[in-house]
């Protein structure tokens, strides 16, 4: 019990300095700051919880938070369906697996601001193919000053960014089916949708989850491309949580409401991610206590 | 229930390149066969991996799509049907179920997808959960319950449908512990007996097929060696391949020289009078094995062949005893019980001894 | 010798292992039998060090082991599945445990003949394991197993993915193989004809429990439990509740009789067992006992046959030798002699022979 694990602990040192350098320490220095409050010349003194209740009442944070949940909720219902048809979609066999394959890959590559000058280049009325072609076509484009033009952009631009994390996820779930399965859906002269609600889903299940999660947890947390293609406006119809936060705590240089603001934001999502965790284990758990002494 | 018939079925599997050079060097794996099998039996396809048996029952229920020849149901051409429209069910190696369903609509399913009144439905769900005695899991998930049930399920779905023309199975016990096995089995035994429905098993067990079937199907490297009853192979394989792989242990095929009604086996003469008839011809007979199933050589001390016993192997219900008869090793069953003799003398049962040339049995000539 | 003292086992709520405790000798085929999840896999996993048990304390040759990672350990394992390298060939395979300990290469080349003949394969060693047989990859992992000289060689169902023949022909060959490394042994499998063709010495496991262990033959014969004699009873064993009631065991609704020599517990439940090829058709001597059943099927399997009969409301089955057929549902009897019976007591323990032998009726 004793040799074995002493050598792991060296093991995971340099790993645990750099995790502490890097992560802990600067989130100390938030939670340091969250507490406290400055007239300036570095001179800061206690006040508890303050921050967090100005924060939390404020009208600004609840119009950010609602923006970001509405956001992760859309890019959920377009990205997940979207993502399983795909997959679906995909051949199984032959060489049009490594091309699919490629493709899918491509956007996920790109650098996020890339991403993001791409779509605002690319949704620009004077030069961009798509808000050119639409003028051309008659229909009024501003992603700069329409509101809903501006989060059809951002939501497009995200699913065009992403989708392909969740096929490829889906399709890994797919391919993993024995092929025995689909001959009895066959024999048993069940149609497509069966064969998709009955055999395919509930094989995928895993996986969905985690690529619901990652998306989730992605959307919700989502920064540069948005911000690079609108900077949060016209005004701030598309100023979602991270970009409020970087405006006050970098804009206003208001350190200790950004502090608190972003402990809060930090444990919304630990909150989610939880949530998810037990969905996913408790699942996992009912299968295997089943399956234990049965025979 | 169907007659099954094939009609210069051949398969080859696909290279995938696509080049007629590499398909020419592929082997069949099924070579070309002409079969007829009478409805409402139980037949078992019997064989080694790689015989051919699962691509031919893929043949025969439609899952794919044969090179060359036929298959007929009652006489029409199916070839070209896909499984569902040749109204076959498949169970197979390890237990396909819908897990999100209930066992009760586990076995609806395949009649709801062919739209049969909701009130058909429930009396033959009903009454094949009786005969498969599930009836107190009919509203459990089927993902909870253990592999044996799961499979019995898999059988279900295919009973449930009484227009079903044949039940294939492909090798079905393969992930059930030997206890369970038994069960199982003799379930389908009865239920074969019960209903009549054409069955066919596809497996690598001797001991399977030959308690299942009325009718065995031996199949090697993709050809049909011997089709029979389960005593017919027992007794008279046609060739050494099937009197080596049907029983357990196999034959003993020993080389031996045929003069007259005579095999010479080193320096012993045995008469062969009885199995092959006084009119026995042999001229001309080369290569030629004598074969003797270890359930009828006899360990005795007065008559027979001398033998040195090498090994002794008790396995409960009876003892596997291992000699060397010049040169040669045989294995004698005893049963449990019976005495070993110190120095041994094996004496084969007139009747039972098969000549084989050439591995292939020699008949004696009318 | 490989000694286990009380090693226990438990993943989450479930038990994987209970309270074991074995000596295991060197040299000798050690045979862990029992149905899937018994154990069997868990507990040799524990042996080999890939996992670690929650109590107990594990010793080869008198050292305490149960510190020492896996690769210390000198241990051999042979999986159910087929596990070779696959970009390796199969030369090289076989000597993946050499190479590792950086022998010389003339050392390695004839280790390596002299292993690929005992395993017939002789004529492979240039091909890579995905172009070979089922059998013929179970080969190389056992000539790999076999190579590496361990001190423990473990095989964990080597031979339930292959054909039913193929099976039986390896299985002759195994016992020869390993004779002569003076290894300790461990094997585990779930048919006892393979424990009883191999010998040695056999553990029968039922859920995490050893319920025994002794010579293959002896378990075989006087097993100490119920339970031991159902995991060693294939076809499965017949058994029969019976209540002793003033000095008389009695068959129900029968006029049959098992008289006792001596005396049992009053008003107890007891179980009878029988092998099925104990049961004969015919009365082979005044003492059998007679059982009355229904037939139910007959299944035919070449020279054998077995008559699945109901028997007091129990599927019971029998083994005849040679070809019979029965009609569903017709009549028959069955004979036992007194001595083939095994009887156990409430707590499912055997009765043994000698104190309580059966009588005639």
């Amino acid at each position: 019990m004793k040799t074995v694990n002493n050598k792991a602990w060296l093991m995971v040192l340099p790993v645990l300095l750099l995790v502490g350098l890097s992560a802990i320490i600067p989130l100390m220095t938030v939670v340091n700051y969250s507490v406290q409050d400055s007239f300036g010349n570095n001179e800061f003194f206690w006040v508890g919880t303050e921050w967090f209740q100005e924060i939390l009442h404020s009208e600004r944070f609840l119009n950010a938070l609602q923006r970001t949940l509405l956001f992760s909720a859309l890019i959920l219902a377009i990205e997940i369906p979207l993502g399983i048809g795909i997959a679906l979609a995909m051949p199984k066999r032959g060489i049009g697996v490594s091309i699919c394959l490629v493709l899918m890959a491509l956007p996920l590559l790109i650098p996020w601001n890339v991403v993001g000058t791409i779509w605002q280049v690319f949704g620009r009325i004077d030069i961009g193919l798509l808000g050119h072609g639409l003028e051309s076509l008659g229909l009024d484009y501003n992603y700069t000053q329409n509101t809903f033009d501006a989060w059809a952009t951002i939501i497009i631009m995200d699913v065009w960014h992403w989708t392909s994390l969740v096929v490829l996820l889906c399709y890994s779930g797919l391919v993993a089916i024995p092929e025995v399965y689909y001959q009895a859906a066959r024999i048993d002269g069940a149609s497509r949708w069966a064969v998709f609600r009955y055999i395919q889903l509930p094989k995928i299940k895993r996986v969905l989850l985690i690529a619901v999660l990652l998306r989730f947890m992605d959307s919700f947390m989502i920064y540069t491309e948005p911000f690079v293609v609108t900077g949060g406006g016209p005004g701030n119809a598309t100023t979602f949580l991270s970009i409020d936060l970087v405006q006050m705590a970098i804009g206003q240089f208001d350190l200790g409401p950004a502090a608190a603001m972003s402990l809060i934001y930090f444990l919304i999502i630990l909150l989610l991610c939880w949530v998810f965790y037990t969905l996913m284990t408790v699942s996992d758990q009912a299968v295997s206590a089943t399956k234990g002494r049965t025979n | 229930m169907a007659t099954i018939e094939l009609q210069a079925i051949a398969h080859r599997y696909d290279s995938g390149h696509g080049s007629a050079i590499g398909d020419a060097v592929i082997p069949f794996a099924v070579n070309a066969l002409d079969q007829c099998w009478p409805d409402g039996g139980a037949y078992a396809l019997l064989g080694p991996s790689g015989c051919g048996k699962t691509t031919l029952l893929n043949i025969i229920s439609g899952l794919l799509h044969p090179t060359a020849g036929s298959v007929l149901f009652d006489g029409v051409d199916v070839t070209a049907r896909s499984p569902e429209q040749r109204n076959i069910a498949q169970v197979f190696q390890f237990p396909v179920v819908y897990e999100t369903l209930t066992v009760a609509d586990n076995l609806a399913f395949p009649l709801r997808n062919r739209g049969l009144p909701t009130a058909d439905i429930d009396s033959r769900v009903a009454s094949v959960l009786t005969m498969l005695g599930l009836q107190k899991q009919a509203n459990l998930k089927a993902r909870d319950l253990t592999v044996d049930e799961k499979q019995k399920i898999s059988l279900g779905r295919g009973l449930v449908r009484t227009d079903v023309k044949a039940i294939l199975f492909d090798e079905p016990l393969t992930v059930i512990d030997p206890h369970l096995k038994w069960q199982l089995r003799t379930e389908l035994k009865k239920i074969h007996q019960q209903f009549q429905h054409t069955m066919i098993y596809v497996t690598h067990d001797q001991t399977e097929a030959l308690t299942f079937a009325d009718r065995v199907i031996v199949m090697h490297e993709g050809s049909i060696v011997q089709v029979g009853t389960p005593q017919e192979l027992f007794e008279k394989p046609q060739h050494t391949f099937v009197g080596r792989f049907i029983g357990s242990p196999g034959m003993n095929v020993i080389p031996c020289i045929v003069e007259g009604a005579t095999a010479i086996v080193g320096e012993h003469r045995i008469s062969l009078q009885a199995s092959l008839g006084s009119d026995f011809d042999n001229s001309g007979l080369q290569n030629t094995e004598l074969g003797i199933r270890p359930e009828y050589v006899r360990l005795c001390q007065e008559q027979g062949l001398p033998a040195v016993i090498t090994a002794i192997e008790d396995v409960g219900k009876h003892v596997v005893v291992r000699v060397n008869v010049a040169g040669h090793e045989l294995k004698v069953i005893q049963r449990e019980g019976e005495p070993i003799p110190r120095n041994p003398r094996v004496w084969f049962e007139p009747g039972k001894m098969n000549l084989y040339q050439n591995a292939h049995l020699v008949e004696a000539a009318q | 010798m490989l000694e286990l003292q009380n090693i226990s086992r438990k993943v989450g709520d479930e038990v994987y292992v209970d309270d074991v405790s074995l000596c295991l000798q060197r040299g000798e085929l050690n045979i862990l039998l029992g149905p899937t999840l018994a154990g069997k896999t868990s507990l040799m996993r524990i042996m080999a060090g890939l996992d670690k048990p929650d109590s107990g304390s594990l010793r080869f040759d008198g050292r305490d082991v149960l510190g020492l990672p896996v690769q210390k350990r000198n241990v051999a394992m042979v999986y159910q599945q087929f596990i070779n390298y696959p970009t390796l060939t199969v030369f090289d395979n076989i000597a993946s445990p050499l190479t590792v300990n950086r022998i010389s290469k003339w050392e390695i080349a004839s280790r390596v003949a002299k292993v690929s003949d005992l395993l017939k394969l002789g004529d492979f060693l240039q091909r890579r394991p995905d172009t070979l047989s089922g059998g013929q990859q179970q080969r190389v992992a056992l000539a790999r197993a076999l190579i590496k000289g361990a001190d423990l060689v473990i095989l964990d169902e080597p031979l339930a993915n292959l054909d039913y023949k193929l099976r039986e022909d390896l299985r002759a060959e195994l016992p020869g193989l390993f004779a002569e490394m003076g290894a300790v042994l461990v094997y585990a499998t779930t048919e006892p004809t393979e424990a009883l063709v191999l010998g040695g010495n056999t553990a029968c496991m039922f859920e995490g429990k050893v319920e025994q262990f002794g010579p293959t033959l002896e378990l075989y014969r006087q097993p100490a439990g119920l339970q031991t004699a159902r995991i060693f009873s294939d076809p499965p064993l017949n058994t029969l509740r019976l209540h002793y009631r003033q000095g008389e065991l009695r068959i129900p609704e029968s006029e049959q009789l098992i008289k006792l020599r001596a005396e049992l517990n009053d008003g107890q439940d007891y179980t009878l067992g029988v092998r099925p090829h104990h049961l004969c058709l015919v009365r082979r001597s005044p003492e059998d006992i007679e059982l009355r059943g229904e037939v139910t099927v007959t299944e035919i399997g070449g020279s054998e046959s077995f008559v699945h009969f109901e028997f007091q409301n129990r599927a019971w089955v029998a083994l005849i030798h040679g070809i019979v057929k029965f009609a569903s549902s017709e009549a028959v009897s069955f004979f036992v002699q007194p001595r083939h019976s095994l009887l156990f007591d409430q707590s499912d323990s055997l009765i043994s022979n000698s104190t309580a032998m059966i009588m005639a009726p």
